[in-house]
């Protein structure tokens, strides 16, 4: 399947990466490609095929609500590239 | 003795006797990594003074009569992707070039308390997406046997430090054949055990329901030792299995006598390398001599596995990708004039092409009017391969295929071209979407002197038959005495 460089461009926005004009004709290209791949799962009709989602039987495995130790502060913020009083720290976003 | 080049098994035994002593043993890989690594770039950090401490740690503890086991005093490597507490942990991308880790993966966690001695980190492509290490920040691993060729991928850099003897093992992670494949392209034995066996806990998630890690070894029984430390289940992994973690060297050396191996024919398809094919049939043979019985079976749906896996793994990974957003930690632009501003180009700066590209086909997918047309159908195609296991499984123990359709292919070679790479996978894809354990060992060279690759698969949780399977083809081969020309 082709996809339109407009609508590579929607996937980018929500995907939250800036592209160049130039880049995104290649990804919208590349893109395509894969997903004309992609459609060769439309030979199998799986209409009554239920999905697989995980291969285990998951569950959700409960413990004591007990305190045990953590990162401090400090040790959790040691990597954020800015901080301000023991917050991570971002540009400005809401208004005025 | 040039001890570089032992196996663990080998190391352990003088260790244990006092005849080496750690920090013998780890000054002699350290010096090989200097004179070595510089033309194959296995390593994104060495850990010089981490590890020559370690080392004199485990040498005062066994000389006072404290001897841990097997990895004790023996140095290793891990990808660089499992967070290592006080060390730079990359997973090879930009976004994460200075980020130090203020904890330990549960593997990490488990080598250290078995009193390995952990070297260095491991190059890798970027969030471990490749099939040839080409995609990492910090430049390509070379393949030890020809460094004009890739060592195969993700976890390239592990295979290539094992196989040029620069560390006695390391553990990598397969998503989708980056154990398997790296180790086939590389000459050594890799195991992907079975999704659950290991705790993922401290490992960067790429594809969560298909990511397991394991180890690449000089040999399968070294595979098996290395198992046993790692395995096991892990409160802060709810996806880790709790099941009693047997020792997996104790059966390796019983027979294979009528073990039922499975021969899959849409595994020996037109576009597979001829030498490639020969050397596997080979060991199948060899199996048959030995006592093990071939049957030839049938898994349909194997030509939809690539589809499946590129539309599943970039979807998981599009949603594990979005923590990086330059606020908590790892790289952020300077000069951001908005929040969104500074997550929009704080990734595109941070990620390289193939990571951006897998996050907009995940993201794609996933978006509205395309998850019943791409997501929710892999899924209901990914029952369909199931299924084609558990029937196959009914009649067999373990099923042998080639681990890669072509030996080590030359660097530069396939990356104009995303769609092709992705094919080098589609012998390792099926495992992982099913969760099943697979092992990687040498099975032969090419005519141009570069490895091949056999691939096992077992039932789930059955990596002693696994281990016992290729444990029996390795002794009765010698491919091991062949070391690559560096």
């Amino acid at each position: 399947m082709r996809i339109s460089k407009d609508a590579a461009r929607h996937v980018a926005e929500l995907s939250m990466i800036e592209f160049k004009e130039d880049e995104l004709e290649k990804f919208t290209e590349q893109l395509g490609n894969i997903l004309e791949y992609m459609e060769k799962l439309n030979e199998l009709d799986t209409s009554h095929v239920e999905p697989t989602f995980h291969v285990l039987e998951l569950s959700t495995p409960l413990r004591d609500d007990v305190v045990k130790p953590c990162l401090s502060s400090d040790e959790a913020l040691e990597s954020a590239p800015q901080r301000e009083e023991g917050f991570f720290a971002v540009p400005k976003f809401i208004e005025d | 003795m040039d001890l570089p080049f032992l196996t663990i098994r080998e190391v352990s035994e003088l260790i244990k006797r006092g005849e080496i002593s750690p920090v013998e043993l780890t000054g002699s890989i350290l010096s090989r990594i200097e004179g070595v690594n510089g033309r194959v770039h296995a390593y994104i950090s060495i850990l010089k003074d981490e590890a020559t401490d370690a080392a004199k740690e485990a040498e005062k503890l066994i000389s006072s009569g404290t001897y841990l086991g097997p990895l004790h005093g023996v140095p290793i490597s891990i990808k660089d992707i499992f967070v290592m507490k006080g060390t730079r942990t990359t997973c090879g991308s930009k976004i994460l070039e200075n980020f130090v880790s203020p904890y330990d993966a549960t593997v990490v966690e488990k080598l250290k308390r078995a009193g390995a001695i952990i070297i260095g980190k491991n190059n890798m492509d970027e969030f471990a997406m490749g099939s040839s290490t080409e995609n990492s920040y910090f430049g390509p691993t070379k393949n030890p046997w020809d460094l004009e060729r890739v060592p195969g991928g993700s976890s390239g850099g592990s295979a290539a430090s094992v196989a040029a003897s620069l560390c006695f093992a390391s553990v990598g992670t397969d998503t989708g054949g980056s154990i398997r494949q790296p180790a086939a392209l590389c000459g050594i034995a890799g195991l992907k055990p079975t999704y659950g066996r290991v705790s993922r806990f401290g490992m960067i998630a790429f594809a969560s329901s298909l990511d397991q890690a394991g180890p690449l070894t000089k040999t399968v029984e070294d595979a098996a030792l290395m198992l046993n430390a790692i395995a096991g289940g892990d409160p802060r992994d709810s996806t880790s299995v709790h099941i009693p973690v047997p020792d997996y060297t104790r059966c390796i050396n019983d027979g294979v006598r009528g073990i039922r191996i499975g021969v899959p024919r849409e595994y020996f398809i037109n576009g597979i390398d001829i030498e490639i094919e020969k050397s596997v049939k080979a060991a199948i043979s060899l199996i048959e001599d030995l006592g093990g019985s071939i049957e030839e079976i049938s898994l349909p749906h194997t030509e939809y596995a690539v589809s499946v896996y590129y539309i599943l793994a970039p979807s998981e990974a599009s949603s594990n990708l979005a923590r990086y957003d330059g606020v908590r930690y790892g790289f952020r632009v300077s000069d951001a004039d908005s929040l969104r501003d500074m997550y929009m180009r704080t990734r595109a700066q941070g990620f390289g092409a193939e990571v951006k590209r897998r996050i907009m086909i995940g993201t794609y997918a996933l978006s509205a009017g395309y998850y019943d047309a791409y997501y929710l159908k892999a899924q209901r195609v990914r029952t369909l391969i199931k299924r084609d296991f558990d029937e196959a499984f009914k009649r067999v123990d373990v099923i042998m295929t080639p681990t890669s359709p072509e030996a080590a292919f030359k660097i530069g070679e396939k990356t104009g071209d995303p769609l092709r790479m992705y094919l080098s996978d589609i012998f390792t894809i099926p495992c992982n979407l099913v969760g099943l354990p697979g092992i990687s060992v040498p099975c032969g060279f090419t005519s141009s002197g570069l490895p091949i690759g056999l691939q096992i698969l077992g039932k789930p949780f059955d990596e002693e038959t696994l281990l016992r399977v290729a444990h029996n083809y390795e002794i009765h081969t010698n491919w091991r005495e062949r070391r690559p020309p560096i």
